[in-house]
C-alpha cells in the first residue's frame, strides 16, 4: 500500500503533484522537499514582472502556508536531497533525518547551463533561474546601466525587454544565425527580433565568444571573434538549461536527456516517478517521440499526471505541449510541435498578429504558433491546441480563412 | 444565479451582441466586467480581470459554463465565479444579471 509519498523538488511540478495527490483522494503522508527557502513559486515572472513591476517584488507563490496546511502537505524547505537509497526506500537529506517513502517523485527541474569560455566565472556572469537571482538582477538594471545578454532564447530576450522597461541599455549576443532556436518557426522569430530592435535592443547574431574580461573600472567585456567587443555593467548568460538529474544518475536510474520515464512518468524503478523539466518522456500524440520540455504548463500537467500514476490511476501522457513568452506587449504562444509539420498555413489576424498552423504530411494538425497582443491570438491558439489534441486533420483552406470560426472545425 | 441585492442596474449591451457560449467585455465607471451567454442561453457577469495576473477574461474561450483565461488558461465557472484549475486559486466576483427588452442589465453594488 502507498502510505508515504515523498516529492523531491518543490517547484511547479512538485507543488502541483502534491495538490493533485489530495485531489485524487490520497490520504497518506506527503512530504514536499525543496532546497529553496521560499514557498513553492512560479518561475515565469522572474524574467517578466519580477524584474519590472512594483518596488519590492515577491515570489508568485503556488502554495501558501494555509493551502499547505489545509491539504496536509509537509513542506520541507531549505532541504537538499543528497541521495536515493532505493533498497531501503529512503531519501537522504543534508543535515536532516532521511525520509522513508513508498513512492518517490523526482521533480528537481533544470539548472541554467554555465557559460564555458575563458574568464567566465561567478563574479562576472549572472544567470536567471531562481527568485534570488531575479532580485539580484533587478537591482543591477538601473536606468542608464548596460546589460549584455549572452543567448538569444526566451529568457535572454525577456530579460532584454525588462532592461529596456527599466531604462537600461541591452545587447543580445546569439551564437546561432537567428534568435530563438529551432523550436520557434523562423517567421515568428523574425517578428520578435524586429520588435526588440525597434525597442532599442542591439542584437548580434552568429557571434563566437572568445572570452570574458573584467575591465579596470569594474565593468565587463565580452570578446567576440572577428568583431568589436561588447562592454556592459552586467552580463547574463541565458544559454539553455540542463536537467537536474544527479539524484537519479547516482541511484542508477535510466537516463536519456534527463531522467528517462515511460508514458506513465515512471522511471526504471517502478516506485520512483519523475515530472517536469528534469525528465524526458515518450509523447503519445507524436508517435512516442521522446521529448524533454522546459515549459510551465508541461510541469503542471506532468505534476497532475505523475500524482495519478503514483496512485495507480494514471493514463498515458498525451497533453498537447503549450508554451508562451512575453516581449513588451507581444505574446508568443506555441501549441503542439511546429517542427513535426511539413506544411505551414497562415491565417490573417487583425493588426500585426500572426497565426500559423503546422500540418504533417498526412494532413494532421501537429502544431500552431502565433505572435501578437495576447488578446488577439490566445483563443485561436487554444482552439488549435484542442484540434491538435484530437488529432484532427482540418481543411487547410478553412484554417487559412479568417471568416471560418475555428470553433466550427471542432466537431 | 447569485442573489445579491444590487444597488443599481446598468445596461451593458444588447442581448444578441453576445453569441451563444461566448463572452464580451463591458467597461463601466472605471471598472471592467465580463458578460457571458451560456449554451443554454442564460446570461452571467463577473469581474473582467483574471485573479491570477489581471488579464481581460473576455479574450478567453468559453466552453460550456467555463471561462478559460487567455493568458495561462486558468479556469473559472462563470456561473458561480469559482476558480476551477491551476494556476488560478482565487474566485472571481459575480454580479446579478437581468435581460429586459432585448438588453442585458447587470446589478452593481
Ligand atoms: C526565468 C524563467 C522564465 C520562464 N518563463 C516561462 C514562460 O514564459 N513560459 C513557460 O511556459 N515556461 C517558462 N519557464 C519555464 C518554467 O518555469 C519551467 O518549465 C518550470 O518551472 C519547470 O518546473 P519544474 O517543477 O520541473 O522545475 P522547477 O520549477 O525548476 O523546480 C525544481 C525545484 O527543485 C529544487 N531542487 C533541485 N534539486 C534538488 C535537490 N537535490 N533537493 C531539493 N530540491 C531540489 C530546485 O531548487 C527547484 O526549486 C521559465 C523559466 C524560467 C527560469
Ligand atoms: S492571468 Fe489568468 S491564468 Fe494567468
Amino acid at each position: 500500500m502507498t502510505e508515504r509519498i515523498v516529492i523531491v523538488g518543490a517547484g511547479e511540478a512538485g507543488a502541483r503533484a502534491a495538490l493533485a495527490l489530495r485531489e485524487n483522494g490520497f490520504a497518506g503522508a506527503i512530504a514536499l522537499v525543496g532546497e529553496e527557502a521560499h514557498l513553492p513559486y512560479e518561475r515565469p515572472p522572474l524574467s517578466k514582472a519580477a524584474l519590472i513591476d512594483g518596488d519590492a517584488p515577491r515570489p508568485a507563490t503556488i502554495l501558501t502556508e494555509e493551502r499547505l496546511a489545509e491539504h496536509g502537505i509537509d513542506h520541507v524547505a531549505g532541504a537538499s536531497a543528497l541521495a536515493i537509497d532505493r533498497a531501503a526506500h529512503r531519501l537522504t537529506l543534508q543535515d536532516r533525518d532521511p525520509l522513508p517513502y513508498d513512492r518517490l517523485l523526482i521533480a528537481t527541474g533544470a539548472r541554467a547551463r554555465r557559460l564555458a569560455v575563458p574568464g567566465a566565472g561567478p563574479d562576472n556572469v549572472h544567470y536567471l533561474r531562481s527568485f534570488g537571482e531575479a532580485e539580484a538582477l533587478r537591482r543591477r538594471l538601473s536606468p542608464g546601466s548596460r546589460l549584455v545578454v549572452i543567448g538569444g532564447g526566451f529568457i535572454g530576450l525577456e530579460l532584454a525587454a525588462a532592461a529596456r522597461a527599466r531604462g537600461a541599455e541591452a545587447t543580445v549576443i546569439e551564437m546561432a544565425p537567428r534568435l530563438l532556436g529551432r523550436a520557434v518557426p523562423a517567421d515568428l522569430a523574425a517578428v520578435i527580433a524586429a520588435r526588440h530592435a525597434a525597442e532599442g535592443v542591439a542584437i548580434i547574431i552568429g557571434a563566437a565568444i572568445e572570452r570574458i574580461e573584467t575591465l579596470p573600472d569594474g565593468r565587463h567585456r565580452v570578446v567576440l571573434a572577428g568583431r568589436d567587443p561588447v562592454d556592459g555593467d552586467t552580463i547574463v548568460a541565458g544559454i539553455g538549461a540542463v536537467p537536474e538529474a544527479a539524484l537519479a544518475a547516482e541511484a542508477g536510474l535510466a537516463l536519456d536527456n534527463g531522467i528517462a520515464v515511460d508514458t506513465h512518468l515512471a522511471t526504471s524503478d517502478p516506485d520512483i516517478f519523475a515530472a517536469g523539466d528534469c525528465c524526458s518522456f515518450p509523447h503519445a500524440l507524436y508517435g512516442g517521440r521522446r521529448l524533454r520540455l522546459e515549459a510551465w504548463r508541461n510541469a503542471q500537467d506532468h505534476g497532475n499526471a505523475a500524482a495519478k500514476s503514483m496512485l495507480g490511476l494514471g493514463e498515458p501522457y498525451a497533453a498537447v505541449p503549450w508554451f508562451w513568452s512575453d516581449h513588451y506587449d507581444l505574446t508568443l504562444q506555441i501549441a503542439g510541435l511546429p517542427d513535426e509539420g511539413a506544411v505551414t498555413v497562415s491565417r490573417p489576424l487583425a493588426g500585426d498578429a500572426r497565426l500559423d498552423f503546422h500540418l504533417a504530411g498526412d494532413g494532421r494538425l501537429v502544431g500552431a504558433s502565433a505572435v501578437g497582443p495576447n488578446g488577439a491570438i490566445a483563443r485561436e491558439v487554444r482552439l488549435a491546441e484542442m484540434l491538435i489534441g484530437r488529432r484532427a486533420s482540418p481543411d487547410p483552406a478553412s484554417l487559412a480563412d479568417p471568416a471560418v470560426k475555428l470553433k466550427s472545425l471542432m466537431v | 444565479m447569485p442573489t445579491a441585492i444590487a444597488a443599481s442596474w446598468v445596461e451593458a449591451c444588447a442581448a444578441d451582441a453576445i453569441d451563444e457560449e461566448d463572452v464580451i467585455r463591458f467597461d463601466h465607471a472605471g471598472r471592467t466586467f465580463a458578460i457571458y451567454r451560456s449554451p443554454d442561453d442564460d446570461y452571467f457577469a463577473t469581474d473582467g480581470l483574471c485573479t491570477h495576473e489581471k488579464v481581460h477574461l473576455a479574450d478567453g474561450l468559453v466552453m460550456d459554463t467555463i471561462i478559460e483565461c487567455p493568458k495561462h488558461n486558468g479556469r473559472f465557472d462563470y456561473t458561480t465565479g469559482k476558480a476551477k484549475g491551476a494556476p488560478v486559486c482565487v474566485d472571481l466576483k459575480t454580479y446579478p444579471v437581468r435581460v429586459e427588452g432585448g438588453k442585458v442589465l447587470i446589478g452593481l453594488d
